[in-house]
């Protein structure tokens, strides 16, 4: 609703009747009055008002009038029910991937599926590993909370958090393990507990109702049906998520220490990978140009510097400055990019359809009024030649910084 | 590297369109894998039917035989293989990440793993080197990311779509390739008892529900705009300022490296 400041009917009828329940409640408390031999007395703390910062603010001035409050419409952020569970009767143990510290959406399905099996008995308990962003486990349907955080869980450590897994199991007896069928990590530690646990777990499950579970199997020609398995790994969409409850988020601490295994498997850390060589369609960060765009040899120099993925704009493509395997958009490549960084693009509608699965974008543009700004995260007004040439060098110190450190 | 034992399971593999029997396009990127390693001394197991045409197509791509453990269809591959690999002496086991026939659900690569007690690569990308009993290789992480590993010899390895493309299969030598087929137990899966297959199903498309009470709600959901302009707008900073916003939302991101 709009911020027009309205005459409220009913507080002036209330204000003018004496006997009114509400009247005394309703009464702006007089500032100066007749006292009984004449004499004007006066409140000190009534002067005034509260200024939006919270700070009392007197106006001398007269334009200020009776009510010092601002009639404006209720604030519409809705408080969710709470879903409390006391004493769960069973566990349903979630380990979401946490891409980037957050809850993807198939983490999310996943929490969904979890809270269809518990019902409103059993207690959803997420593990999570290492350190997260999330301030929403709350909405997502999460009642318990297992943070497992250190050292022995940083870089890749399949090994280690299969242990800590296995020391959930000894103390939650959970009912299911539900973990996300994906590349990025759920499917390869699902499967390396299901091994640790000499479960047979059910693969690429699209589908769990009345302890049946669909999943595909094979190359996707196949479905298999069978009973819901104590081990699910579940495929993207499996179950609607969360949507009109708050959970707990109450924390969950492991009884006993984790057991410290010799990791068999040492990470020497992340390959620096040719960016132009990632396809577009699956590069975690794309810099993209459009009309806006008049230097490209620094855009390509900033694509090097920042370690991103090229990507275009039409109009960027039909002028030639770049291929036509690079345009984003509905005629082009759909991205899926977690940053997306637009310089120069406007915004067609089309092209906002090919960014629609990105996370972040933000916007380096002129024009204040244009589509991209309203869509990106963070957008930047000014121009863009002088914007890249400051991010270049801010990266190049950053990264002299990163190697003084670590030598 | 050629002095190196390394052993590729292979399965049948079923074209996605048609359904025909082919090599699988997984084990085939190991068996390629296996042929950069070790050349001709790769060894090439199948556990199941030594009369399927199918497993010829490995062959040619440059071998000269394959062991065949022999097997019905619906059997339990994992305790013949589990068995075979204990006393075949292999540095390096590599395998695909999951069979394009069957249940297909990629457990086999981490059940022989905690059965032999080996330790398991997913989705190896390149074997960098071998050396004292430690192989350094890279493994595939999505988004085409790659990340340096040290293992300890003997280990398992699944291959995914990351590994190099497999190459042709000649006719001729896969005539000439011998299949070896040797007896084995037979066990029985317990899977195929009570659980069945059957043709998949189209996903169903998921509808976007609009939970209002009431009109005027609905009414704003049907035409609300895209665009949740909730973003924050930088407007008349200096290129540092903007550049630096920029930065720290990138860091945070962890997507500068």
């Amino acid at each position: 609703m709009s911020d027009i400041i309205r005459r409220d009917p009913r507080a002036e009828w209330i204000a003018r009747n004496r006997l009114h329940p509400l009247h005394a409640a309703m009464q702006t408390a007089a500032t100066s009055w007749m006292g009984p031999n004449g004499l004007i007395r006066k409140n000190p703390h009534a002067v005034g008002f509260i200024g939006p910062n919270g700070i009392k603010r007197i106006d001398r001035s007269g334009a200020e009038q009776g009510g010092n409050q601002k009639r404006s419409a209720a604030s519409s952020v809705v408080q969710l029910p709470l879903h409390v569970i006391e004493q769960p009767a069973f566990h349903i143990a979630v380990v979401p991937d946490m891409v980037g510290g957050r809850l993807s959406a198939h983490d999310k399905d996943l929490l969904g599926l979890a809270n269809k099996l518990a019902g409103s008995e059993g207690a959803v308990v997420a593990v999570v590993f290492g350190e997260h962003k999330e301030n929403a486990f709350d909405t997502a349907g999460v009642d318990r909370l297992l943070h497992l955080d250190g050292e022995l869980f940083d870089g890749y450590a399949p090994e280690q958090r299969v242990l800590a897994l296995s020391a959930v199991e000894s103390q939650l007896a959970p009912r299911h393990w539900l973990l996300p069928d994906s590349r990025t990590g759920g499917g390869e530690l699902g499967r390396r507990l299901a091994a640790k646990l000499g479960e047979r777990p059910a693969t690429r499950v699209w589908q769990v109702s009345e302890g049946q579970c669909i999943g595909r199997a094979g190359a996707g020609r196949e479905d298999l049906v069978r009973r819901a398995p104590r081990l699910i790994l579940a495929a993207v969409e499996c179950a609607e998520p969360v949507s009109d409850t708050r959970h707990e988020v109450r924390p969950l601490a492991l009884q006993n220490q984790i057991a410290r295994n010799l990791p068999r498997i040492e990470d020497l850390g992340a390959v620096a990978v040719d960016p132009a060589s990632i396809p577009m369609a699956e590069a975690e960060f794309i810099l993209s140009g459009g009309n806006g765009v008049k230097d490209w040899a620094l855009f390509h120099h900033a694509a090097v510097a920042l370690g991103a993925t090229e990507g275009a704009s039409r109009v960027a493509v039909d002028d030639g400055f770049m291929t036509r395997d690079r345009q984003v958009g509905a005629s082009g490549i759909w991205v899926t990019a977690r940053v997306y960084l637009a310089v120069g693009i406007s915004g067609a509608i089309q092209h906002l359809q090919g960014i629609g699965a990105c996370d972040k974008v933000i916007a380096i543009n002129l024009d204040p009024g244009c589509d991209m700004i309203k869509r990106a995260d963070l957008s930047v007004i000014g121009d863009s030649a002088a914007i890249l040439a400051a991010l270049i060098e801010r990266v190049a110190a950053y990264r002299q910084e990163g190697e003084r450190d670590a030598a | 590297m050629t002095d190196l034992n390394i052993i590729t399971l292979v399965s049948v593999g079923a074209h996605p369109t048609s359904g025909r029997a082919r090599r699988a396009e997984q084990d085939a990127r190991a068996v390629e894998l296996g042929l950069r390693l070790a050349g001709e001394r790769l060894q090439l197991v199948h556990a199941g039917d030594p009369q399927e045409e199918a497993l010829r197509a490995y062959l040619g791509m440059g071998l000269g035989e394959m062991a065949v453990l022999e097997q019905p269809p619906g059997a339990d591959a994992l305790p013949v293989l589990t068995d075979y690999l204990r006393h075949a002496g292999a540095q390096l086991v590599l395998t695909g990440s999951q069979a394009e026939t069957g249940e297909g659900s990629g457990m086999l690569p981490f059940l022989l793993a905690e059965q032999l007690g080996w330790p398991l690569v997913v989705g190896l990308a390149e074997v960098e080197k071998i050396e004292n009993g430690l192989a350094q290789v890279l493994q595939a992480l999505p988004r085409g990311q790659r990340r340096r590993l040290k293992v300890r010899l003997p280990f398992i390895a699944s291959v995914d779509n990351a590994a190099p493309a497999a190459r042709q299969s000649a006719f001729g030598p896969a005539r000439r390739g011998q299949l070896l087929a040797s007896e084995v137990a037979i066990v029985d899966d317990s899977l195929l008892a009570e659980a069945q297959l059957q043709a998949a199903r189209p996903r169903p498309k998921r509808l976007k529900v609009i939970k209002a009470k009431t009109g005027a709600e609905r009414m704003k959901a049907a035409t609300a705009k895209a665009a949740g302009g909730g973003g924050q707008v930088l407007k008349e900073v200096s290129p540092q300022a903007g550049a630096e916003a920029i930065f720290k939302l990138l860091v945070e991101e962890g997507v500068l490296r």
